[in-house]
């Protein structure tokens, strides 16, 4: 009955423009790996002939290794950090009613909107006055907090959707409140945690304002990246690592988008 | 859920007796259990922000002398924030360049939504998907490709030269604010998406056909009860850009050029190249400080709004 309703009739107009949108959104950044086949250390029509040095270049680029291995350590760590805490957290206001839960949750979410080089800034004087010298670690700090927020949103309507009456069952059954959590609560969650992991991973794996004001001497990927982008014979080598890092982290993005949407009838509550 | 073991057997009444009122008070108050399992999250984002922030606050009062600082009470950073021009004009057009880049966004964003929500039936995870998926690739290489678009020999320019179209590189493309603009509504057009998407896609239908049956055409509907209930998106989607932007230093640093530096790049400045760790902490401070007010000048002018609509 609804398929007759003027809401359901396709519209061309807005089919193009959403095409144009599409285009806008994804021809700019095809253009790293258009260019990083081209046979010019210089990045411009018209192309002067296929190759793949760049990519063979790469091969042996030891710093270029030093930086993603430092880039996949942080990642790692706050992933994991940072989804833990975002499981406390989503887990305590999803199932528990609290008075002043809105200025936690408020508390919580600040990160989502304070300007990243205030945090970095911020994050950078406590450390140096305290003496603690910079490194992957302040990077991984840094890190923790830009990413909490995204793990508590990921997991909050994981959490949302949760069948409470299953860890009632499993407590009335004997079961005591790490068990429950283990063999109840944490298989129903568990795609919301993987897709927490990956998001996190995700966002460390590219943040670079925190990064660049946090880390020491050993850089991170982006920070890497960024060092190059000043010297134009390194361009073309960057273009081949930055068109290998968005074919990888597009299928990452992919898989975790769909574990976090696929089982969520209402898409509208998951938020960003 | 009880976090704490249960209390050991026999001995020590006193103290069993303690321990189990406590017990109870734990279960029966959800609020204090919820808290306890909150806190490990509380407690590290509440550390990490508020620490660095009072620091922050303490050093913009001192001052840089040489590689050392002079700890003692000063207000002379704010001072200079305030009557250096240099500032006021990288403030004001931090301001302008995010404000317009904020904008562009939603407005560009707001069909696509408009699409998503209402006109794709099949396959709708798909298009959220492709329409959120550049957001989580690298920020830097994003920038980075525009800068090979837009540059000197960049795409355009060296692609119309090879058609033969021009003679000379086009060189208002690249350094300059259109630039900084044009790459920061690229690369947060996913913030403005989603939450735009979000508020129509929960729109009761009803309340259209309802319009429709009642005689309303399809400007009347979008104006009366679309675009009115789809506000809060629209709100939420230009604050989420806005405040970033405004501190975005990476995209200035690499399109901008002199004309499209912003106040992000001399607060960045102050702690590298410039070496005034307390000037630089005012200066982020005046930024948070005008950021803070922007936004909730706006909120408070858009619910005043929103209530007389509704």
């Amino acid at each position: 009955m609804k398929e007759t309703t003027y809401i359901k009739r396709p519209n061309r107009t807005l089919f193009i423009y959403a095409l144009i949108y599409l285009a806008f959104l994804y021809i700019p950044v095809l253009f790293l790996p258009l260019f990083s086949f081209n046979d010019s250390i210089y990045i411009a029509f018209p192309f002067v002939g296929f190759t793949t040095k760049w990519y063979s270049q790469m091969y042996h680029n030891e710093p270029m290794f030093a930086a993603l291995l430092n880039s996949i350590r942080v990642g790692g760590a706050t992933s994991v950090i940072a989804t833990l805490l975002g499981v406390f957290g989503a887990k305590a206001v999803t199932r528990y009613r609290m008075p002043g839960k809105p200025v936690a949750m408020f508390i919580i979410m600040l990160p989502l909107v304070i300007p990243g080089i205030i945090m970095g800034v911020a994050l950078l004087i406590v450390v140096s006055r305290s003496g603690i010298p910079l490194s992957l670690y302040t990077v991984t700090l840094g890190h923790i907090l830009v990413c909490v927020p995204f793990a508590m949103a990921t997991l909050i309507p994981r959490f949302e959707g949760f069948d409470r009456s299953m860890e009632e069952a499993a407590a009335d059954l004997g079961e005591n409140a790490w068990w429950t959590f283990w063999r109840v609560t944490f298989p129903i969650v568990f795609p919301g945690i993987l897709a927490s992991l990956l998001l996190c991973f995700t966002i460390s794996f590219d943040e670079f304002i925190m990064a660049f004001f946090l880390a020491g001497t050993d850089p991170t990927l982006p920070i890497y990246i960024f060092s190059q982008l000043r010297f134009p014979a390194k361009l073309p080598g960057v273009l081949a690592m930055g068109a290998l890092i968005l074919v990888v982290s597009f299928f990452v993005v992919v898989f975790s988008q769909w574990l976090r949407l696929r089982n969520s009838n209402d898409i509208t509550s998951s938020g960003i | 859920m009880s976090i704490e073991a249960t209390a050991s057997g026999e001995g020590m009444p006193e103290r069993k007796s303690w321990r189990r009122r406590f017990r109870a008070l734990f279960l029966r108050s959800e609020a204090l259990r919820g808290y306890t399992l909150l806190s490990p999250t509380m407690l590290v984002m509440a550390f990490a922000m508020c620490l660095p922030f009072i620091v922050m606050v303490l050093m913009s009062f001192w001052t840089q002398k040489g590689f050392d600082i002079d700890t003692s009470f000063t207000l002379n950073n704010y001072q200079e924030a305030i009557d250096g021009p240099i500032y006021e004009a990288l403030l004001f057009r931090s301001l302008m360049i995010s404000g317009t880049c904020t904008l562009a966004t939603v407005l560009i964003s707001y069909p696509m939504a408009y699409y998503v929500a209402f006109h794709v039936h099949k396959r709708k995870l798909l298009w959220i998907i492709l329409m959120t998926l550049p957001f989580w690739t690298s920020y830097l290489l994003r920038v980075f490709s525009w800068k090979i678009i837009l540059g000197y020999n960049g795409a355009i320019n060296s692609g119309l030269k090879a058609l033969g179209l021009i003679d000379q590189p086009l060189e208002f493309l690249l350094y300059s604010p259109t630039a900084v603009i044009i790459t920061l509504a690229h690369a947060w057009a996913a913030f403005a998406i989603l939450p735009i998407y979000v508020s129509l896609e929960k729109i009761d239908r009803s309340l259209l056909e309802a319009a429709a049956d009642l005689g309303e055409g399809p400007v009347g509907r979008f104006l009366r009860i679309t675009l009115p209930l789809s506000l809060p998106g629209v709100i939420a989607a230009t604050i989420m850009i806005f405040i970033p932007t405004v501190g975005d230093y990476v995209t200035p640093a690499l399109v901008g050029g002199p004309n499209g530096l912003m106040l992000a790049n001399i607060i960045e400045a102050q702690f590298g190249r410039i070496n005034n760790w307390p000037m630089g902490a005012a200066l982020a401070i005046t930024m948070l400080f005008v950021v803070a007010a922007v936004t909730l000048i706006y909120i408070w002018i858009t619910r005043k709004l929103t209530a007389r609509i509704a």
